[in-house]
Formats: C-alpha cells, structure tokens, sequence
C-alpha cells in the first residue's frame, strides 16, 4: 500500500502552528516572559501562625510603597503575596508557587529559617531573591547568585550594636559597673547572648537568666532580675516578652538605670500602644533608618498617612527598600529576564535610602555591608534616635524616669 | 539570695498555681462525667478571654464585675456544644470523639485569628499594675484577685456537685451510666448541663487569665496542654485535684526557676507530671479504676 506524503488528515496547518504557539505560550514556564509592564514580585513572609504580627507589620512596608516609587521615577511593581504560616517547609513550598504563578522576583522573608528555605528556592529555580529581614550570615556564604541581602547578618549586628552601646555610654557620660542579662533561649537568643559575652563588654554580667520565649509568666525571671541589683538590664528577646518584662518591673516596683535591648520587641507599636507611659525610656539597639535622610521623611509621611496610630519601624523601612532595590534593578535591568535582574541587583548604588548607613550596595556574596545600627529610644510612645551622632535626632535621657514616678 | 526572695517566688508560684488550678476545673469537671476529653479546653478559654477584652474595650466593663456574666455565656454555649454536636459521638469510639475536638479547636483559633488578627490584645483595667507590699512580699494584685476567684468558683462547684439534685444527678450519671439510665435520669440533658459547666468555669478562668495575660488566639493550644499536664498531675475528674494540680505545678515552675534556670521551668512541670504517672497514675486525687 502506498501513501502519500503528508496525506494525513491531521496535518499542522498555519492556522493549527498559530493556536499550538499560542497554547505553548501560555503553558510555558512562568520564567519565559515578554520584558515590559509591572515587574511581578513575590512578597513571602510570616503573615499567620506565631509570626503573624511581624509578617503582618512588614506587609505596611509593602503597603505604602508604590506612590513613593512612582515619584521616584521607578517602574510599577505587580505584588504577589506569599505566607510562609512561620513555618520553614511552608516558606519553601510558598516560594515555589509563587514563582509557578508567575512571579519574577521575591522577597522575604523576615525570619532567618524560612528566608533560607525562600534562598534555596529562587537559587534552584533562577530567580532574583532580595532579603529584607533575615541575620543568620549563612544565607549570603552559599555563593548564591539570585539572592541579595539588605539587612545586617547578626556578626554585623553585634558588632554595630556594641559600637553603639558604647556610644550610648559616652553620650551618658556614665559606663555601668554592672548588668543583668535576661534573653530568649531560642536560636536568636543564645546567639547573641554567645557573641554579646564574646564582645568583652565594659560592665560585670552579675547574672544571666534564659528563658522561654513563649513564656506566659516571668514574674520569677524579674524577681531573679531585681536581686542581681544591677545597674542596668540587657535583654534580647521579642515583643511578648518585652511586655511581660515591662509589667513586672513595674509591679515588682524596680527600675534598672537603663534597659537594653539587643533585638526586637521594645520599640514595636504594640509595645508602645500597650504600655503607654510605661513603655517609655528603653533603648533598642537595632537596624533603623536614619531620620535626617530624605526618603525617610517622605516614607514617614506616607507612613502616618496610611497608618496615623503607628510608629514607623525596622520592619517597615527594610520592606520599603527591599521594593526600592526590585524596582531600582528592574530599571536598570530593563527587562525582567532573572539573569539580567540579578546582575542589576549586584550592581545596586542607591544612596537615596532610608536605613542607616552610607547606602544600598552589595558585595561579591549580594550582602550590604554598609548597614549600621541605630541607638533608639522609646519616648512619649515614639521612638527617637540617640545614635550615632549622624543619624541622632534626640538627646538621651539616663537614667530611666522611675516607672513608680510616672503619672 | 535572700529569704524575702524566695518569699516572693512561692508567692507568686501559688498565685499563678491558683490561677492554673481555674483554668483546669473546667476540663477535669467535663472528663469526670461526659467522659470526653476536650483537646479545644485552651481554645475555649481564649473565646472567654475576646468576650472579655471586647467588653473592655466597648463598654470599659471590668472583667471582674464580667466574671458571672461572661460565666453564663460560656455555659449556653458549652450546653449548645454538647448538646447540638458533642451528644452524637458520645457512644462513637474515641478517636472520632477526639477528632472532633480537635476539628472544634483549629476552628475556634482560626475564626478568633480572622475576626480579631494576631496581634495581642490587653486589659488595662486601673488596677492592672498594683501590688501588695507584705513587708518583704509583693504580691500582684490581679493575680491575687484571680486567685481568690478561683478559690470562690471552686467551692461554689464543690457545693453545687455535692448539695444541689442536679449536682446529685450529675454524679450518678458519672458514677453509672446505665444505672442512671435506668432510674429514669435525662442523661443526654445531664451532660449538655454537665458541659455548660465546664465550660462556664472555662469561661470564669478566661475572663480571670485576661486580667493576667495578653490575649491572642494562638494562646488556646498552649493552654490546652498546660491544663493537661495539671489535670492528669492533680487526678482527672477531680475539682480539688484540679486545683492542688494547679499549684504544684505553679509552684514547681516558680521555684525551679528561681533555683535552676528559668528556661528549664516547663521541663521540671513535665517531671512533676511523669513522677506522677509512675508512682500514682490515678493522679494525686483521682480515683483508681479498675
């Protein structure tokens, strides 16, 4: 039997080759894009389980932003949002399919474990990671070429962070023979309590008191606390215990000189808006963003704006300038094809930016190792800085008011 | 350290024991009789712990003068609970009884986390931050006042169960189901009464704790299990071993604390409880069964 070429009825015709290119365009990974219109960003954080309030704090970053690019002349950003419910396999998972879904770029995503799980992801998947919270220094020693971080590793923090207890001292005109030393017993804690003892600091640890931090009762850890009869308090911990801390200073009727803290918790809104008068006078060593910068005063304004009954934080700023990173890259990049977005991400030069610090550049392993800390102090429910001297907008006051003395 | 130090940590260990002791009543007094073990106990209480800050928050209600009345909104919905869903899976086996509170449970914390967010949420009633001065003791007056309350909710239980004819009628049906059956008692209408207790004393705790914690919705599962840990340590099903429950473990976690590290007070709590189970797995005042 003989047949003739081409005879079979099924034969690709152009009207067929058009449709089957159509179809291949849409199943087609959602890395294959056309360059032009909104860079689509993959926004992954905590936004419930234990983290939700963070995850959620972090989100008002994202929330204020597209005006402020749009004034700054950066193209539009399309935000994908991610939830990693705290938790590092969901982060992992999420990740995924917010790159499936077609995102182009990502960030996230606050907590050190889940933002690994978010790095290894884009890194196998080639597609642009920018970090806005995240410490452990292992995420930028892999040699990942898609991920950048800005936001200090927690050798940075320590460092930066004793740079500015010191100067915290100076400007006091006091050093404190003496501390108590209270922190969470998780990885974040025991981590800094390591380095904060390896740093040789200037005072006496008379005593050191670990605990859980999901604890519901610290009334014995400060009644431990108050016994040391320390001149001043350190404390690395989070938000819940900061408040259980507070109230029982206050209801065990003791005020240290000064408090401390190495970490989050005692500048947050809810911190302030609980306490009140009583959240007054800590001051946090932390990553912050300097007010006599120019972009800080529009982002705040936008801040207030949006959110009139908050404080603009840590959270806020690093989610901002992870958007401006993105966008400034995407311009730069003038396409949204992820090798060309990583290599603009590298090559960041932004020193119109809100966080302390000469600016946003990346070294060789995508890390900003210009950050600096800020010394912060809670005041009339805001937050004023008292160091260091170039980004102070307030004169420290030490010691602490009495928190039986507050009317 | 100096003994007015050690004072004011057995102070406050027995306090927050007391408190403890409340929140677990609720659960020892729906196991005793209903016989299900409720793993949305926890969950329950944070409900109690919104109604409060809601009315709080509202009306300025203090939840001290919110005790009985927040108390009777838990009891209709605990008798609706038992009566509407619980009642169907009494006579099913126990891992669909057990799946269905803990299906209850994800719920509760999941609604509470969609209408009221995670952030925590605070009384700040006037006396939120007074203590006590007892020569060298400082006592926290909130944790003072819950604890009183949990003495008073305690006995008024004790009195009702051992006084009143539905109190009676209650420990019959616990004593002997078929029995009760056969003497004609309403054993269904018992146990949806039996629930609404439960879940009233639930709901006298949740309104307490408010005065002493913020109030957030992933604090039902943490407080499940702490109630576990004191049920099975003072005796399920028991009222008084409920609350001596409450207090040694209270009191465990304060002085381990104190003397060891505070880090390591849930790890000397779960000790109290595992010397328990070895040496009397009845619990320190349940009954042995045969």
């Amino acid at each position: 039997m003989h047949r003739k070429p081409f005879a079979n009825p099924r034969r690709i015709t152009r009207r067929t080759f058009t449709a089957g290119v159509a179809a291949a365009a849409v199943a087609a990974p959602a890395i294959v894009r056309a360059a032009g219109g909104p860079l689509k960003v993959g926004v992954i954080l905590p936004r419930s389980g234990f983290e939700a309030g963070i995850g959620q704090d972090c989100q008002r970053g994202v929330d204020i932003t597209p005006p402020i690019l749009k004034s700054l002349g950066l193209p539009e950003l399309t935000i994908m949002n991610g939830d990693t419910e705290s938790n590092v396999n969901t982060a992992r998972e999420h990740a995924e399919k917010l790159v499936s879904d077609g995102a182009q770029l990502l960030i996230g995503a606050f907590d050190s474990g889940q933002t690994t799980a978010v790095a290894q992801v884009a890194e196998q998947k080639g597609i642009p990671l920018v970090i806005n919270v995240g410490s452990d220094p292992q995420i930028t020693e892999q040699g990942y070429k898609f991920v950048v971080r800005n936001f200090p590793t927690v050798p940075m923090l320590l460092h930066d962070e004793f740079a500015e207890q010191m100067e915290v001292f100076s400007i006091a005109g006091v050093t404190p023979k003496t501390a108590v030393f209270l922190h969470v017993n998780d990885l974040f804690g025991t981590g800094m309590a390591k380095g904060i003892h390896g740093m040789k600091p200037p005072y006496t640890i008379v005593e050191e008191i670990s605990y859980d931090p999901g604890a519901r009762d610290l009334s014995v850890e400060v009644t431990k606390a108050k016994a040391a009869n320390a001149e001043i308090m350190l404390v690395v911990g989070r938000l819940n215990d900061a408040m259980l801390l507070t109230r029982e200073m206050v209801k065990q009727r003791w005020t240290p000189n000064a408090i401390l803290s190495w970490g989050p918790g005692w500048y947050e809104n809810q911190y302030t808006k609980t306490l009140g008068k009583l959240s007054d006078g800590p001051i946090s060593l932390v990553p912050w963003y300097d007010p006599n910068k120019k972009l800080t005063k529009t982002l705040q304004d936008a801040f207030a704006k949006k959110f009139p009954d908050l404080n603009m934080n840590t959270n806020h700023v690093y989610t901002f300038e992870a958007l401006l990173i993105a966008a400034d890259a995407y311009k730069r990049a003038g396409s949204s094809d992820p090798k060309a977005l990583a290599a603009a991400l590298h090559a960041t030069h932004i020193t119109d930016n809100v966080s302390i610090g000469p600016g946003i550049m990346f070294d060789a392993k995508g890390q900003n190792i210009g950050l600096k800390c800020g010394a912060v102090q809670n005041r009339g429910g805001k937050q004023v800085t008292v160091a260091p001297k170039e980004a102070a907008n307030a004169k420290l006051e030490w010691p602490m008011k009495s928190y039986q003395n507050r009317t | 350290m100096s003994l007015a130090v050690y004072l004011n940590v057995v102070v406050a260990g027995v306090l927050t024991g007391l408190v403890y002791g409340l929140m677990a009543l609720g659960l020892s007094v729906i196991f005793g009789v209903v016989r299900i073990v409720n793993f949305a106990h926890g969950e329950m209480m944070s409900i109690a712990m919104y109604i409060a800050v809601v009315l709080f928050a509202a009306f300025h209600l203090d939840p001290l003068v919110m005790l009985v009345p927040i108390a009777a909104v838990m009891f209709v919905f605990g008798y609706v609970l038992q009566a509407g869903l619980i009642n169907p899976f009494i006579t099913r086996p126990e891992h669909s009884q057990f799946l269905l509170v803990v299906a209850l449970a994800l719920i509760i914390v999941n609604t509470l986390l969609i209408i009221f967010g995670p952030d925590a949420q605070t009384i700040q009633t006037s006396y939120a931050y007074d203590s006590f001065q007892l020569g060298p003791v400082i006592v926290d007056a909130s944790k003072a006042y819950a604890a009183a309350a949990a003495i008073v909710v305690t006995v008024a239980l004790f009195a009702f169960f051992r006084f009143t004819l539905f109190g009676k009628a209650i420990r019959a049906c616990a004593d002997n189901y078929t029995g009760a059956l056969v003497i004609g008692l309403d054993v269904k209408r018992l146990y949806a009464l039996t629930f609404g207790i439960g879940a009233a004393c639930v709901g006298a705790a949740g309104t307490m704790m408010s005065l002493i914690t913020d109030v957030t919705p992933m604090l039902g599962p943490a407080y499940t299990l702490l109630a576990f840990v004191i049920v099975i340590t003072g005796g399920l099903g028991s009222m008084a071993g409920a609350l001596i429950g409450g207090v040694l473990i209270g009191l465990t976690e304060a002085i381990a604390g104190l003397l060891f590290t505070p880090s390591a007070k849930t790890m000397f709590s779960f000790a109290i409880l595992v010397l328990v189970l070895l040496l009397r797995p009845q619990g320190i005042l349940g009954k042995r069964t045969a």
